[in-house]
């Protein structure tokens, strides 16, 4: 196994192990909760119990009795210092954008509502204080479910938000899916549930401001994805600081999983508050804080209508979905369940006719926001859970269904009728290999002789196609984002040849600073440790939108091999002038520039480099230094894709599901490191086939979470887990340079439909042909007895 | 405040506490100790994984006045001479992490686990990590990784030189 580089080997595809391990085995990585800066306060929040309340009155004397106590912040100490609400960076035609405001003026909408704040001397003191905090409330009825808020009559979220709508949106030909519909030969219907989910990252969010008058400069380290997005959106919509004033560093984050890239409260009030009582001021989420206050993901409420022709080709897909997206409106909420969800439900399939309509509620529940896969997970399993029910319907074999409906290799590009162009695919050579490695035919053949001694087998099946590399800015611009999606890397050569990169990318487990070296390596015959890469800090690196949506490599990566594209020519030009020949004569190999066809005349990049700094001898024309810097704004989203199969028994007398086998083939063009992607799959199959068989969060009528904890909110174990099997088909995209597409939320966008898939298959001698989601043992056993009484 | 006296990765310390405060509160905070994390508030993730005189232990359950007189080793006192414990070089090789915000308290629980069961088969490995919650990893390479340390120890490795 390669270690490290041998210089001028190419590092692409190799299992490099990763650069940022030593520090994280032993002890020294530095989170943001680590991190104490002198006179360091810590604040604690006044948190609302009431989903749905008018604050008649804080007193906070109590609190400030308290020794050790410097502040309590309220909401209307914020307004009045002119900070404005948290905005959301999406928009529809019609939105209807309730105020959120860091702190709550007036009224809260969810249960953790934030209502004012406690800084202190000590975390204890602050949580004391806190506690000691009275405020006043009247308490209104409440609603937490999407349908319900719908409803006439259901409690209003926001006076401004008629019906509790916040927007609605379609995409697709109406007409022409309801005449497809009405022609086709069966129509396949089912009501589908995607249950509410909570990130969970292992790391709590956590803030530290603190500001410095001397220089009117604000420093804020905060567990974020997107460094640069916290200081735009905070610094010019929110708090009012211009971006030279204003630095976010956002150092080791311990997990994402999209809850990491929006806007919070919380780090909202530490900024302003430590300007405020002249001191650095720390928060660190509690995992209860975390439960209430992290974004959550999912809660859509589906009905899918899936039309056949008689041949098994489906001729028409219509699917209307609620949304909950909570009490307020978070950075992507808009974006989650329509561009990112919409757009994907032609799957791997040519579907001539879809229509999809959303609507969009507030209800008086934690914001919903892009957890882990955001919208493509939720489309796929729309389409692919209905297409094993239609499977059953049709009495065609999953497998030989998915087969006939998949776009040809030589369709491509493949114009959906959901607004996305495929650029390329080849859908039918992961399936085979998925179905070899899983012994398709093998595990019927054990299915049938299991059942007939009453054991209860399944096998689930999840086609995939996933839009990533969230980029191109004129199409997310047209679509409502308030911003480019592009990404920035700046390649700085020093003067003996090391390498400085400087990436708008953010690492929070991903392993950038591995695979951003392998790319560098690879392009300038190095080793990946001459190459630093910097990432996370505004304050360092120039401009940057951050991770998520599977964007770093196809993105940042390819902004950093174009930098390297340009340093490499003017090194060229540095070489041949050096060598005395002309440019085009000049060739670069292992590290090396030298004449075509005479390789002993050669100048090392580190002489090169050398010679760029000291400028004593380059062309005449040319300006010293060797750095370039690249924004790199793709044509079009990658689409990486797949087959997953899940194989499970499930225990009639309990309900139990035992995973015994996952099988994942995935296209993620050019891979630069499999053991990274193997790893980001793995742990991505972890969380979807925990939403199909444990989680779930779950509000009472009254808008109180139930699951608000570990202890209730059952993420997996390392028991509940199998091994997983993962191969790969290689098609490289054709929109970026490195010819990559995004890994790191396939796992999760695939396996929940082939987990639920698995276990509804073991239960199909039963006469089930769906439950929804999470299959616990309770909900399973119920159903088999349900089924048993039935009869 | 209470006076107590622990050591910790072999150096001791005499400090003054809340007899509130929690051990792992106590290393974090009070001598500095970061690398042993805090993930949850109902001793469910095992993040704050130590080892309290040898046995694994979760370190926000215990109060730093309960530590007192005791030999508390933390993910930074693994090393030996600068070269890592097997388990340290195992999670590397087998990529046992990704956010490496778990991985301390797995590493640790996996060094009480091969302590007392030095040949555990994959699923023992996944029992004895029920304690502890990764949410990157999916757990394969965890459980990879705890077997190729077991066979480093077996085959008398105890330390590998840090690179
Ligand atoms: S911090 Fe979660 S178990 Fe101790
Ligand atoms: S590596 Fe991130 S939680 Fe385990």
């Amino acid at each position: 196994m390669a270690t490290t580089a041998q210089p001028g080997a190419s590092l692409m595809g190799a299992s490099v192990r990763r650069k940022e391990d030593p520090r994280f085995i032993t002890g020294t990585g530095r989170y943001t909760d680590d991190l104490k800066l002198a006179g360091q306060t810590y604040a604690a929040f006044v948190r609302s119990p009431h989903a749905n309340a008018t604050i008649n009155a804080i007193d906070a004397s109590a609190a400030l009795a308290i020794p050790g106590v410097h502040a309590v912040l309220t909401g209307e100490d914020m307004k009045k210092a002119g900070v404005n609400p948290i905005p959301p960076g999406w928009l529809h035609p019609g939105i209807k954008i309730a105020e959120y405001r860091a702190l709550a003026v007036g009224r809260v909408a969810h249960v953790g509502n934030a209502v004012a704040v406690v800084i202190a001397d000590s975390p204890t003191i602050a949580r004391d204080a806190a506690d000691a905090v009275v405020v006043d409330y009247t308490d209104h009825p409440a609603v937490a479910d999407a349908v319900s808020a719908l409803k006439p009559g259901a409690p209003l979220v926001h006076a401004d938000a008629p019906g509790n709508v916040v927007f609605t949106w379609q995409l697709g030909d109406a007409a022409a899916t309801d005449a497809a519909i009405a022609g086709a030969k069966t129509v396949v219907k089912q009501h589908l549930v995607n249950q509410r989910l909570i990130a969970n990252a292992m790391e709590p969010r956590a803030s530290l401001a603190s500001y410095d008058p001397a220089a009117d400069e604000l420093t804020l380290y905060v567990t974020s994805q997107n460094p640069h997005v916290h200081r735009l959106i905070m610094g010019a919509f929110v708090l009012g600081i211009p971006e030279h004033k204003f630095r976010v560093i956002a150092p080791d984050v311990g997990g994402g999983f999209g809850s990491k890239i929006f806007i919070y409260p919380e780090e909202c009030v530490v900024a302003w508050a430590s300007k405020v009582v002249g001191r650095p001021v720390k928060w660190t989420a509690t995992r209860s804080e975390a439960y209430l206050t992290d974004a959550h993901g999912r809660d859509h409420d589906t009905d899918v209508e899936m039309a056949f022709d008689a041949n098994g080709k489906i001729v028409a897909l219509r699917v209307k979905t609620v949304a909950n997206l909570g009490a307020y409106l978070t950075l992507f909420a808009p974006a989650v369940p329509t561009y990112l969800y919409g757009t994907l439900l032609s799957g791997q399939y040519n579907i001539p006719a879809i229509h999809v309509d959303v609507t969009a509620a507030y209800t008086h529940t934690t914001p919903v926001d892009a957890y882990r896969g955001a919208g493509r997970p939720e489309a796929t399993y729309v389409l692919e859970r209905t297409l094993d029910v239609a499977a059953r319907q049709l009495g065609i074999d999953p497998a030989e269904l998915r087969r006939r409906n998949l776009i040809a290799p030589d369709a491509f590009p493949f114009q959906t009728a959901v607004a996305l162009q495929y650029d390329s695919g080849n859908y039918e050579p992961a399936l085979d290999k998925a179905l070899a490695m899983v012994d398709y035919k093998g595990f019927r053949a054990q299915q049938a002789a299991a059942r007939a001694k009453g054991k209860l087998l399944g096998i689930g099946l999840s086609s995939y196609i996933e839009a990533c590399g969230l980029a191109p800015s004129h199409i997310v611009g047209s679509l409502g984002a308030q911003a480019g999606l592009y990404e920035s890397g700046v390649v700085r050569i020093h003067p003996t040849g090391k390498v400085t990169v400087l990436t708008g990318s953010h690492s929070h487990g991903q392993g950038h600073e591995t695979t951003f070296a392998q790319i560098v390596a690879s392009e300038l015959g190095c080793t990946i440790d001459d190459v630093e890469i910097v990432h996370g800090d505004t304050g360092r690196v120039p401009f940057g939108m951050g991770t998520y949506g599977s964007r770093s490599g196809a993105v940042g990566g390819a902004a950093i091999f174009n930098s390297l594209q340009k340093v490499k020519e003017k090194g060229r030009k540095i070489a041949a002038h050096l060598l005395e020949a002309a440019p085009e004569d000049v060739d670069f190999a292992g590290g090396n520039y030298f004449v075509k066809g005479s390789p002993s005349r050669a100048k090392g990049f580190g002489e090169v480099a050398l010679a760029a700094y000291l400028a004593h001898n380059i062309p005449a024309d040319m300006e010293p230094g060797l750095e370039a810097t690249t924004f790199f704004n793709p044509g079009n989203f990658v689409f990486p894709f797949g087959t997953h199969i899940a194989a499970v028994e499930v225990d009639s007398e309990t309900g139990q599901v035992t995973v015994q086998r996952y099988v994942a083939v995935d296209d993620f063009g050019n891979v630069i490191n499999p053991m990274i992607v193997d790893g980001q799959l793995h742990g991505g199959i972890a969380q979807g086939t925990a939403q199909a068989l444990w989680e779930g969060a779950q509000y009472d009528s009254n808008g109180q979470l139930l699951t608000g904890s570990l202890m209730n909110y059952a993420i997996p174990k390392a028991e509940f887990l199998p091994n997983f099997e993962t191969d790969r088909t290689v098609t490289p995209s054709p929109v970026n340079p490195l010819g990559v597409k995004g890994a790191g939320e396939a796992g999760t966008i695939a396996s929940t439909a082939a987990v639920a898939n698995a276990v509804i298959d073991a239960l199909s001698p039963f006469g089930i042909t769906h439950l929804d989601m999470p299959l616990t043992p309770a909900k399973i056993w119920s159903a088999i007895q349900g089924a048993k009484g039935g009869n | 405040m209470a006076e107590i006296n622990v050591s910790v990765n072999g150096r001791a310390y005499t400090r003054d506490v809340e007899p509130r405060t929690l051990l792992v509160h106590f290393l974090r905070d009070a001598i500095g100790l970061t690398g042993t994390h805090v993930g949850c508030d109902t001793s469910q993730c095992g993040a704050c994984t130590v080892l309290l005189d040898g046995r694994g232990v979760k370190s926000c359950t215990v109060l730093a006045v309960q530590a007192n007189g005791a030999q508390v080793t933390t993910i930074e006192g693994l090393e030996t001479n600068g070269a890592l414990h097997p388990l340290q070089a195992a999670f590397r090789e087998a990529h046992g992490l990704q956010c490496g915000f778990c991985t301390p308290g797995m590493i640790m629980s996996s060094v009480d686990l091969l302590s007392h069961n030095p040949h555990p088969t994959e699923g023992e490995i996944r029992h004895a990590l029920e304690g502890n919650l990764c949410r990157c990893t999916g757990y394969h390479n965890i459980v990879k990784a705890v077997q190729i340390a077991a066979n480093t120890m077996a085959a008398g490795g105890s330390a590998v030189a840090a690179d």
